[in-house]
């Protein structure tokens, strides 16, 4: 509303007045998207600096980490680089469900965001192909700031044909599997390190009338990380791969069939308890369930450990232990492997009307303080100077193990439905669904994903 | 629905009627809102349908691929089937409860009254906000019932339909409620003498009296359940699998989470295809298009 008052006076452009017509014209329209400010809505609301009022907009997911962000875009916006590119970043946090189909409507519309936030890899593909992002390869490759300011395994994960298209801007998001120590400890169990291990401790935990694992199965994304491992320990990272380069037939590999018959057992041997299709992450009832002990293990992205620490923080404290996802007998995938989101990236629209302001905003991301807000929030940077932050972690034992794996995995896989983009994404997750919820066996799995296009 | 009715009407102009009535001028505002809100969207998604849009690039012409995919696609049927199913359900149940707590508003006791203002409540209230709180009432974990209820086909139709009931049966009722206040007691006392009872009286007056009441009540339902999609979105996502994937939810699937908006407009032009020609075999087979009073030979 800030912005919009603003152009009724003119106020932020100049002092050149807009006539009542111009604004009911032009204003309603900008008035659904005030504060988006793409050159139609050329003003400040913070009065813009030295008056000349460039403000560029970035969305972000709007989650408990956006604090991150936020704190960044206030320090840039006061910084000196801000100035010399004359303007200042407003940050615009979209709620986490809403994220991806409001970004996509936005970006066909005036109110495009300049710069925002994505996955990089399969999750940019539409637009990249569409021609909306600014490939940033020679601006990083001529910047020894933004060069070397970043982990080179993860800066190429968000790459499309080996060109840089994001600037990494959160945690590392590795796949863990985390157990309740409490649990583990009652029952004299160790975390497997192998299958064989793993379905023992689940018969000694059903014995014990535990879930062995928690998972928010009607989310359908929890389900999707045991296939990524599975067939990451039995094949490699190399099947996967082949599929993410767009071989539909990739599918029809021997480790997609098996790792989804190991799902099947898995679930048939109540593994997951008889009520996981109904539970979901988001709502917070799958960490509920693991915090209480009431599954003893839980398969589930760093952000864990964050979860829990709002939702059950003596919980996290003490009791929340984490382990490598085990290897399975027989299997070609290194056990040091990891499947997650190596992290997020911000990317740049290509029809910004300040790119060098946003290239600046981009250069932020590889700073000491970001780096250092991105640790306080519990978060690995995936900056290259990150290892000597891990001591002020909140939980040093944790930045490190987690710091470590990523560092010495042989291959970091991102997460399929983000590989794979949203289109072939969604329709794989429906055939996880169906996978899970018993409607359909391992090999009409296999058939239906070779199926999708 | 509406546009049969006029079409009845103007089918035999009669000047006398022409007398009191407002000039056609009147009905600009709801023209021009219709056109802009109503008949322009359509006319879009009929034309987005013949696309492929990914909802970043110009739209590209695909002819009729977006409608073979319609009647090729497995997920369709099954969708369709759901949702004659679901409609079919969500009638019964509604239509029964509704009608029954209707007759027995009507009766002009004070307590009643007071009643009728508590059952309409939950229609008042916003479907998202009835879902989420269905939802947190229905969790397997820590809800009021700990069951795989939204987890297994059965549960989560059921929940549907129950949640659906529960918000949408109030407005019926008032439907009914308003309608069986219309029957003039003469009948029930013209029956009363002729030695009918209750159940008697409430099969051979309440109910054919109320046969219009019944129509408009069920065009609404029936529509109602084509587009019903925030609490199945809410509550099931379309899961277990794809068990309760109706087909506005398959629609959402297809436009905002696959990015297919030509597919996904197609499925919506089908959805109003399927109500309008629904909704003008309902109102064809029961005769209220010809608006002939059920007070006839009153």
């Amino acid at each position: 509303m800030e912005s919009s008052r603003g152009q009724v006076t003119g106020g932020g452009t100049g002092g050149r007045p807009f006539s009542r017509r111009w604004f009911l014209g032009a204003g309603s329209a900008s008035l659904l998207t005030a504060g988006l400010g793409t050159g139609l809505t050329a003003c400040g609301s913070g009065g813009g600096a030295g008056g000349d009022g460039k403000t560029i907009t970035a969305f972000v997911y709007g989650d408990d980490a956006v604090k991150v962000q936020q704190a960044g875009v206030d320090r840039f916006n006061k910084s000196a680089a801000a100035k010399k590119a004359g303007g200042t970043v407003k940050l615009q946090k979209v709620p986490g469900s809403d994220y991806s189909p409001k970004l996509r409507t936005a970006m066909g519309s005036p109110s495009a965001p300049d710069v925002f936030f994505n996955w990089g890899g399969g999750s940019i593909k539409p637009y990249e192909e569409a021609g909306k992002l600014v490939d940033l390869t020679d601006i990083i490759e001529g910047d020894p700031v933004l060069k070397d300011g970043f982990l080179p395994s993860v800066l190429a994960s968000g790459d499309l044909g080996g060109r840089h298209y994001g600037i990494p801007m959160r945690g590392m998001q590795p796949v863990i599997l985390f157990y309740n120590k409490a649990v583990f400890t009652e029952h004299k169990l160790q975390p497997p390190t192998t299958w064989d291990q793993l379905l023992d401790i689940n018969a000694k935990l059903k014995k014990a009338k535990i879930t062995p694992f928690a998972l928010g199965g009607s989310d359908i994304w929890p389900e999707l990380m045991w296939l990524e491992y599975l067939v990451d320990r039995i094949g490699g990272p190399e099947v996967f791969k082949r599929i993410q380069d767009g071989d539909a037939e990739g599918w029809g590999d021997p480790a997609v069939l098996k790792a989804a018959e190991l799902v099947k057992e898995l679930i048939d041997d109540g593994a997951f308890g008889s009520k996981f299709t109904s539970v979901s992450y988001v709502n917070g009832g799958a960490p509920a369930v693991f915090a209480r002990g009431k599954a003893a293990m839980h398969l589930m992205g760093s952000w864990e450990y964050s979860t829990q620490l709002g939702k059950f923080p003596d919980f996290a404290k003490t009791n929340l232990g984490w382990a490598a996802f085990p290897t399975v007998e027989g299997g070609t995938g290194d056990v040091r492997n990891v499947v997650g989101n190596p992290t997020n990236y911000w990317s740049i629209n290509a029809r910004t009307k300040n790119k060098d302001l946003a290239v600046g905003f981009l250069k932020d991301c590889a700073s000491k303080e970001y780096a250092q807000a991105l640790i306080d929030n519990g978060d690995v940077p995936t900056t290259s100077n990150a290892a000597d932050l891990l001591a002020s972690s909140p939980n040093p034992e944790y930045a490190k193990f987690q710091y470590d794996m990523v560092e010495k995995a042989p291959a970091f896989t991102l997460s399929w439905d983000q590989a794979l983009g949203d289109g072939l994404g969604t329709k794989m997750h429906t055939e996880i669904g169906k996978l899970f919820a018993g409607q359909s066996s391992p090999s009409e799995f296999v058939t239906a994903c070779k199926g999708l296009k | 629905m509406t546009v049969t009715v006029e079409k009845a009407r103007t089918g035999k102009p009669r000047t006398a009627n022409r007398a009191g009535r407002p000039h056609a001028a009147w009905a600009l505002p709801g023209v021009l809102f219709f056109t802009f809100f109503a008949v322009v969207p359509m006319a879009l998604a009929l034309y987005l349908s013949f696309t492929s849009w990914d909802g970043l690039a110009d739209p590209k012409p695909v002819g009729l691929d977006n409608w073979k995919k319609l009647l090729d696609d497995p997920r369709m049927t099954q969708s369709l089937w759901l949702t004659v199913v679901l409609t079919f359900a969500s009638w019964a149940f509604q239509t029964v409860v509704a009608l029954l707590l209707g007759v027995w508003a009507a009766g002009r006791q004070r307590n009643r009254a007071i009643l009728s203002a508590v059952f309409f409540v939950p229609f008042l209230l916003s479907s998202t906000a009835i879902a989420i709180l269905f939802y947190a009432l229905l969790d397997p974990n820590f809800g009021i019932i700990q069951k795989d209820t939204l987890g297994s086909q059965s549960g989560a139709f059921l929940a549907i339909v129950f949640v659906g009931g529960w918000q949408f049966i109030p407005f019926h009722t008032l439907i009914y409620q308003g309608g069986a206040r219309q029957i003039p007691d003469v009948l029930y006392q013209a029956a009363a003498i002729d030695g009918a009872g209750r159940y008697r009286q409430f099969f051979s007056i309440t109910l054919p009296q109320l046969r219009h009441t019944i129509t408009t009540s069920t065009v609404l339902m029936v529509v109602g359940s084509l587009t019903y999609f925030e609490t199945v979105l809410i509550l099931t996502k379309g899961g277990p699998g794809t068990d309760t994937a109706i087909l506005p939810y398959l629609m959402y699937e297809a436009g905002f989470k696959t990015y297919d908006f030509g597919y996904a407009s197609a499925i919506a032009s089908f959805l109003v295809i399927a109500a309008t020609g629904l909704s003008l075999v309902l109102v064809r087979l029961t005769g209220f298009g010809a608006m002939r009073s059920t007070r006839e030979g009153m």
